[in-house]
């Protein structure tokens, strides 16, 4: 059974299109991710799966329940994690998390095997106010609180945004064991690389999804051969290459520069030459393999023209 | 009911570690009282006061010593005639007048009871308040000391006349309008906040997500701001009984229940509120626009409703606390019963219904 189904749902916010005619589904126990820069709908998106808000068309089910008519069935299965930092910033981490299992109607006791890993790393800290944690100590106390409750599916928001990368690590590496204890996680992202860390994941913009697909397979679409470069002055290189008559596509991703050409044979001679011409001396250029940021630019580009 | 006194317990752990909130709660109303108290209480001094004695025999020579001997009045003109009364009280100088009907002494003497009236200038009413009570404390002296020379007990009627303000319409009113401001405060603005709060920092969102009904929520945002305001009242109560004297001769049982009749109109409204308002600065704006200034000038609080044009006194009617103050001054200073006040109470009753009714109408289960 799906976890998750979605028919043709969208939603407007005045003349703006948040989300736009999108139908998908998630597997139960998939880790499922919406990956996508801020503004693409992801939001909206979850909101309306969690019910708190109502499409303009179409509809959603959470474990077979609709997301107008049973909410409040629905809200008994599920964990929230909001995008901004929603907990109690004047009550303690322990405090919170009493509170959110008391309103659940548990304690934390009952579950406490499901958040141990998580909490054994905040328990340290649990008679210092929320408010006072650091930002990947926040966020993992809320993902603790909404977990309390032992939900089937858990819906996440951006929950490694404004975390320092150490933590969104760890993060993910916390969301991987709850995948193996059966909870179906859909949860959203800016950052491209953590696309990858997913079973599944729906590239969106501008409330459309681009492409949705195992992380695999969307690398499997990378249509051209892509070459890294390097240079000592990776700002001539990026100018240079920007303005070259066949460059398809020139991002800079960590220490290289990946590029596209746009011609369907060409040499890396030829280009190294034009380098030259250009002033860029020493520039490295090597094959590479295309990552899923890569396709997701690319597909970007598609989706502006 | 577990999960619906864990978040009323997360509330009041939310109340007491917010330094602000605690000095609003708390801190205001003492500071409030104080204010207002020492603003209008007059100390009795030298104040001018004229006499028309239609008797000019000893006795009335003597009550007559007695009073301007006393430091608290000073003799302003003697007085031949009815007419001229009035005319003395227009000329300002003058803020009371005392009259002895004619054959003073003898009818005292013979018939065992004399009348003496005193007529006082009830613009200011809180002056013409202090003069009565002094001028008569003295007067009942002189009769007690009349008394313990004869075995005759004769009795000197005081006749009291206040003029300008016969109801002496913000004496004490203070007390009353006070409560009524910091309820208001404390419930509708406080609760407001509160709600808003939780809208502002996100963590609504969760709550809405919970299996927390949402009549939950709002009864568990409302009950600790109820409990404290309850707490508030019999704080004003108590400090204005010991500090400043108010009198209180009603009923308290039945004081209660009005107040909290009015607290839960007041709440109502802080709910309303914060179902419209999104942020607390909204919130807050809309508490203190709508709801404090209407309260403070067009209850009854510091101006006189009656000497309000027409429009407004009509405007007044809408006005929650105008009708606690009349309950509230009732039971307070004249010690009615609950048959003189079923009719305002009743629409204390009827605006909270209508309030609650409008706030669960438009109180949201999504974002």
């Amino acid at each position: 059974m799906n976890a998750v189904t979605v028919n043709n749902i969208s939603k407007s916010f005045g003349a703006i299109k948040a989300v736009n005619n999108l139908t998908f589904q998630v597997e139960q126990g998939d880790l499922f991710g919406f990956i996508g820069p801020d503004g693409g709908g992801k939001t909206t998106l979850i909101r309306m799966m969690n019910t708190l808000i109502i499409p303009d068309e179409g509809s959603a089910t959470v474990n077979g329940l609709d997301t107008i008519k049973d909410y409040k069935k629905i809200r008994l299965q599920i964990g929230y994690m909001p995008g901004r930092f929603s907990l109690y910033q004047d009550l303690t981490v322990e405090e919170n998390l009493n509170f959110f299992a008391t309103v659940f109607g548990t304690t934390i006791k009952q579950n406490y095997d499901l958040i141990r890993d998580i909490y054994v790393q905040i328990e340290p800290f649990k008679d210092r106010r929320a408010g006072k944690l650091s930002g990947g100590m926040k966020q993992k106390l809320a993902l603790c609180c909404a977990l309390i409750h032992k939900p089937e599916v858990l819906f996440l928001d951006e929950p490694t945004t404004g975390v320092d990368a150490v933590s969104r690590k760890e993060f993910w590496e916390m969301l991987k064991r709850l995948k193996q204890k059966g909870i179906t996680i859909l949860v959203s992202t800016p950052y491209l690389d953590e696309a990858s860390l997913c079973d599944k994941v729906a590239l969106m913009q501008s409330g459309n999804i681009l492409e949705i697909n195992t992380p695999e397979n969307i690398v499997k679409k990378f249509e051209k051969p892509l070459l890294a470069m390097k240079s000592k002055n990776m700002y001539k290189l990026i100018t240079a290459l920007r303005s070259y008559k066949f460059t398809n596509s020139a991002y800079p991703f960590g220490e290289y520069l990946h590029y596209t050409d746009t011609r369907e044979t060409y040499s890396v001679e030829g280009i190294k030459n034009y380098l030259m011409q250009m002033g860029v001396t020493d520039a490295e250029i090597i094959p590479a393999l295309p990552n899923i940021e890569d396709t997701f630019m690319q597909l970007m580009e598609k989706g502006n023209d | 009911m577990k999960k619906f006194l864990g978040f009323i317990i997360k509330e009041f752990i939310s109340i007491f570690r917010d330094k602000r909130t605690m000095v609003v709660l708390f801190g205001m109303p003492i500071a409030q009282l104080i204010i207002f108290g020492f603003a209008i209480r007059n100390e009795l001094n030298d104040a001018t006061i004229a006499f028309f004695d239609q008797s000019n025999d000893y006795m009335t020579e003597q009550i007559k010593q007695k009073l301007v001997s006393s430091n608290y009045f000073k003799l302003g003109a003697n007085l031949q005639s009815n007419g001229m009364i009035e005319e003395a009280f227009k000329g300002g100088k003058i803020k009371e007048v005392i009259i002895f009907e004619p054959n003073f002494a003898q009818k005292l003497l013979k018939d065992g009871g004399a009348k003496i009236q005193i007529i006082t200038d009830a613009s200011d009413p809180n002056m013409a308040q202090t003069l009565l009570s002094y001028t008569s404390a003295i007067i009942k002296d002189y009769q007690t000391s009349l008394n313990k020379q004869s075995d005759l007990a004769p009795i000197i009627q005081s006749e009291v006349k206040m003029i300008y303000n016969p109801e002496i319409r913000s004496t004490y009113m203070f007390v009353p309008g006070l409560i009524a401001l910091i309820l208001l405060l404390v419930c509708a603005l406080m609760t407001s906040i509160a709600i808003t709060k939780e809208k502002e920092i996100g963590t609504m969102e969760v709550l809405l997500v919970s299996p927390l009904k949402p009549i939950e929520i709002i009864i568990g945002k409302v009950i600790p701001y109820l409990l404290l305001s309850f707490f508030n009242v019999i704080t004003i109560l108590i400090l204005a009984r010991v500090v400043f004297n108010v009198p209180f001769v009603g009923s308290y049982i039945l004081f209660f229940f009005i107040a909290l009749i009015f607290i839960m109109t007041a709440l109502s409204l802080g709910i309303l509120i914060s179902s419209v308002a999104q942020t607390q600065q909204a919130a807050m704006m809309m508490s203190l626009a709508g709801l404090l200034l209407p309260t403070i000038i067009l209850s009854g609080f510091i101006f006189p409703i009656s000497n309000m044009p027409l429009l407004l006194q009509w405007f007044s009617n809408i006005i929650p606390a105008k009708w606690f103050l009349i309950i509230a001054k009732g039971i307070m200073l004249k010690g009615v019963g609950f048959d003189h006040i079923w009719k305002e109470t009743l629409i204390l009753c009827g605006m909270f219904l209508f309030f609650i009714l409008i706030s669960i109408k438009k109180f949201k289960v999504r974002l």
